[in-house]
């Protein structure tokens, strides 16, 4: 019988497991292959926070959401609509919180019903009877049974045999799956490739057999070149097409995979990774490389961040050029190292003591993490500033396919000018207009000179003349002004005036712009804008929010819930974003935030603008 | 370190072609107190670049924050007076993308043993070409005497009234111990012609060169060194034909201990000290070390290059 076919222009799975069995990679398949294929893809790692948590345990559920799409996706969605879990208490944490769809299809090994372990088999029965409440259909699959057929331990086949099944239900192209595992597995044996395929031959013919339904959704045509990665990889790729070949770091949690890609990356395209003894000794070094003539870059998260404050400071006193990527996670302190937040914009901005003025980008997809790295290399030297790049850890992990860039070879940093300094020029010879003074670069005959981190005048001599520190003051600020001269306001989408405008930054612009959709469908009248610069701010931010009733941040931080005691309107914390703008244009500004240490979805996006239509928000 | 062995940059720009004096060489006038020790390693500093005939534009000295760490506004060449504790990840990073440039880091005490002490530790073993220069006055001058890791133990400061509670810390030893460890050596800056030697050892050696400047400092430390000053008995020289030959300080200190410097065994044994004297000279050196400097070489690709390999590199992830 031909199985029946159901037609989706997008569809939402989830691959789950205990860590170490391989979840990840069949969900990083699965959505390279669709990305390949010409669907549109998102994809999101389920990370536990510990590397082996104990088997079969809720906390530590492994695995990947991938949303796919006949359009471009720009988000990971709401709820999933087909699961393959490994175990039911993998499942249970998902269902818990309420990441499936009513009527989700789950495919579930069932091993554990017949296990030797009497614990192990009552804890099956509980978690079937509390699954049971829900709607979901609950396809049982012996993949253990299967698995050993190839394979001495299935923990280590299961993974591929779901993949199998996945690509038979969504019929995927199997020359592309194939290829996809053999580039996945180019470091490991032929025999481990030919086994994988092998696996993946079974779930397919599994699904075949067993499966009276297949899931259609279908690719775009496009002649436009796409590539796909994830936004750390996009990262490094960006710095390498900026021409920054000299990247230090120390070791961190969602930051470190860009030094895994440009270890790796590097050793074609010439540059270095210096894993530094720590944070502090990483930016120093950067700073150093800078100093030389280098745009040098340096990429951490939340606690790492913190220990390079000072340094960061430095950078902007001695106005050495310099690029930080703060990848965020959970905070504060060492947090949720796994899990997305927004929550260092604040500490990013006014992290250090003293004023100092820096510029921060924050790109809201893949594609513009490639590209913001080439912008921020060329703000920092032509603005002779430190540029921080905010991504999250829903970037860094996600993967998206986008246009392929054309490469150019003005975005290349240029060899360091040793050519001698022109007569009685100074190191700071700030432009009294703009702030902006030529660098100087050891080499350079006629320009020596010491860079300090104290007062300094135009020719670099410490001084403790307040007048010539409020002149260093005044034009390492000034460039902001210089630099926010040049940026565009930012696009409202949506109708340019109305009840309420939604105002983001970062990686939550798809799941925002998807709920503001779905709100506008519905006949309310929102429209939203996103910010990519947050300092200096994009112009005209005062101008477009005086066109709406309301105006609020949606952000993934914390801010105080008015019903709650002791919380009222004067003591209120906000949300991080909020509080900036309402300093920035003296508008009420209000927010919704939600930091459950996952993307936001757009439908919980759409119920924070329903409750700021039907309860007036927090106000 | 060796001068610049190689250029990085294609059409390397010749900067001073006449012969330069230690006027050139010179920058502001210092502003340490009369009498202080850093007066001693800056003249000295000044004649190894005057000796050497060094590119003022190819030379950078970095430092942390302290009396010391003023040393680079003096000079006439690159400088990065830095962070408290931090003039060696600047170094390091300067020394690794451009290995043309002679690379100095001048640090204090407490910059050095204290809040720097991871750094120096860990590029004791990076062994990056520079020479790094603690000037050791066993206290914490520029805040006003606080007590710092080598002050000895009893030495009354402003935070330690009743006397310094711990036993001194050991640069000589702590940085011996350290695996890659490639030059050490102890100078003092009442010996300018031997603290000259010293440097220009250091400054020769490929590799991380280690100089410890017993710093005399008046102004809170007076007493500190007095016995090796006064009475020559209490110095004892550490001579080798492979070693620091320096006829002056040779014939003042009687006290000569013959040591190979490629002797780590007894390097360390003679920086244990044990009988209350200072000792002088060489301790360690080994040229054979890895320097991660030229490990971690940056390749040069043009930017058309860069581009080429990139696109090969998009195709790997092409849709
Ligand atoms: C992060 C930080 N902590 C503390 C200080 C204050 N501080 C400046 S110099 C110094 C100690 C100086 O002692 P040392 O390094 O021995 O140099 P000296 O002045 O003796 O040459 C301290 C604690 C600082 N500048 N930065
Ligand atoms: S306080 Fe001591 S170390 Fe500082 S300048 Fe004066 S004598 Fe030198
Ligand atoms: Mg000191």
């Amino acid at each position: 019988m031909e199985p029946e076919v159901l037609h989706c222009s997008e569809h939402t799975v989830e691959v789950v497991s205990d860590s170490g069995e391989g979840a990840q990679k069949c969900g990083q398949i699965f959505g390279s292959v669709s990305a390949k294929m010409g669907n549109g893809v998102w994809t999101v790692e389920i990370i536990p926070a510990e590397i082996q948590p104990p088997a079969r345990n809720a906390a530590g559920a492994s695995g990947n959401r991938i949303r796919i799409g006949t359009q471009t996706v720009t988000n990971w969605g709401d709820r999933a609509n087909v699961v393959v879990a490994f175990n039911e208490q993998v499942l249970l944490a998902r269902h818990r919180l309420e990441a499936l769809a009513e009527d989700a299809v789950i495919f579930l090994e069932d091993m554990w019903e017949k296990h030797e372990d009497e614990k192990v088999r009552a804890e099956w029965q509980a978690g079937l009877e509390e699954l049971s409440r829900a709607r979901y259909r609950i396809i049982r699959v012996p993949m253990e049974e299967i698995c050993l057929t190839v394979v001495d331990d299935a923990r280590k086949g299961k993974n591929m045999f779901a993949l199998g099944l996945l690509c038979a239900v969504y019929t995927r192209d199997m020359a592309k799956v194939k290829a996809q595992i053999v580039h996945q597995f180019r470091s490991k044996s032929d025999e481990v490739r030919e086994r994988n395929i092998q696996l993946v031959e079974l779930g397919v013919r599994w699904a075949e057999e067993h499966l009276p339904f297949r899931i259609q959704v279908p690719p775009t045509e496009s002649d436009r070149p796409m590539v796909v990665m994830n936004g750390n990889e996009a990262v490094g790729m960006g710095a390498m097409a900026a021409g920054m070949d000299y990247m230090a770091m120390y070791p961190i949690t969602p930051a470190t995979s860009v030094s895994h890609y440009l270890a790796e990356a590097f050793h074609k395209a010439g540059g270095v990774v210096h894993q530094a003894e720590d944070e502090i000794a990483a930016v120093g070094c950067a700073i150093g490389a800078s100093f030389a003539g280098k745009v040098a870059f340096t990429v951490t998260s939340g606690p790492g961040l913190a220990l390079k404050t000072e340094f960061i400071g430095l950078a902007t006193m001695t106005e050495t050029p310099l690029v930080v990527v703060d990848v965020q996670r959970g905070g504060p302190s060492t947090g949720l190292p796994t899990k997305v937040e927004q929550a260092d914009l604040l500490a990013a901005l006014f992290g250090q003591p003293g004023d100092a003025p820096k510029v921060i980008i924050a790109p809201a997809t893949i594609e513009e993490c490639f590209h913001s790295m080439i912008t921020a290399r060329r703000i920092a030297e032509a603005f002779r500033c430190v540029v921080m790049v905010l991504t999250d850890a829903n970037l860094a992990t996600g993967v998206q396919p986008f246009p392929r860039p054309k490469l150019d070879p003005r975005w290349q940093a240029r060899q360091p000018d040793q050519g001698p300094v022109p007569k009685d020029t100074r190191p700071y010879e700030w432009d009294a207009r703009s702030g902006l003074s030529r660098r100087f670069i050891p080499g350079q005959p006629e320009g020596m000179f010491v860079a300090t981190g104290l007062s300094h005048d135009e020719a670099s001599r410490v001084s403790y003349v307040a007048a010539t520190n409020a002149l260093g003051l005044k034009m390492r600020s000034r460039k902001m002004a210089v630099l926010s001269e040049t940026l565009k306001p930012p696009e409202v989408r949506g109708d340019r005036s109305g009840d309420l405008l939604v105002v983001g930054w970062g990686s939550t612009k798809g799941a925002i712009e998807e709920a503001v959709d779905r709100a506008r469908a519905k006949g309310l009248k929102v429209s939203s804008t996103h910010l990519t610069f947050l300092a200096p701010m994009q112009p005209g931010l005062k101008e477009i929010f005086s066109r709406f009733k309301k105006v609020m941040t949606v952000e993934i931080n914390h801010s105080d819930e008015l019903n709650d005691p002791f919380v009222t309107k004067e003591n209120r914390r906000l949300s991080q974003l909020c509080w900036l703008l309402r300093a920035h244009t003296l508008v009420d500004v209000d927010c919704w935030s939600r930091c459950f240490g996952e993307p936001l979805r757009p439908d919980h996006i759409f119920g924070g603008i329903e409750r700021m239509f039907t309860k007036g928000g927090q106000r | 370190m060796s001068g610049s062995q190689f250029s990085l940059l294609d059409g390397d720009v010749c900067g001073d072609e006449r012969h330069l004096t230690i006027e050139d060489y010179s920058s502001a006038v210092p502003r340490w107190c009369p009498g202080c020790g850093d007066h001693s390693a800056l003249g000295a500093m000044q004649r190894l670049l005057e000796s050497e005939q060094l590119k003022r534009e190819k030379t950078v000295f970095c430092s942390g924050i302290g009396c010391s760490s003023r040393f680079p506004h003096y000079l006439k060449t690159y400088g990065f007076h830095g962070l408290h504790g931090r003039a060696l990840p600047v170094a390091t990073g300067i020394k690794m993308t451009r290995p043309d440039l002679n690379v100095f880091a001048i640090m204090g005490d407490g910059d050095c043993c204290s809040i720097g002490l991871g750094h120096w530790l860990h590029a004791v073993r990076y062994n990056v070409d520079m020479v790094a220069m603690l000037l050791d006055n066993n206290i914490y001058g520029l805040t006003k005497n606080q007590t710092s890791p080598t002050t000895p133990q009893g030495h009354k400061s402003n935070t330690q009234q009743q006397g310094s509670y711990l036993p001194a810390l050991n640069p000589l030893s702590a940085t011996l111990g350290i695996t890659n460890c490639s030059f050490v050596a102890q100078t003092s800056d009442w010996t300018p012609a031997h603290l000259f030697q010293t440097l220009k050892a250091a400054f020769h050696h490929k590799g991380f060169s280690f100089v410890r400047v017993l710093q005399r400092c008046p102004h809170f430390t007076a007493g500190i060194y007095q016995d090796a000053v006064r009475h020559p008995d209490n110095v004892e020289l550490l001579t080798h034909s492979a070693g620091i030959c320096e006829p002056e300080a040779e014939g003042l200190y009687k006290n000569h201990i013959s040591h190979d410097p490629s002797d780590l065994h007894e390097a360390r044994r003679l920086a244990e000290g044990g009988n209350g004297k200072f000792r002088l000279g060489l301790f360690f050196r080994d040229e054979s070390r890895p320097r991660y400097n030229e490990t971690r070489a940056l390749p040069k690709y043009t930017a058309e290059e860069k581009i080429e390999i990139l696109n090969a590199e998009l195709d790997r992830y092409a849709v």
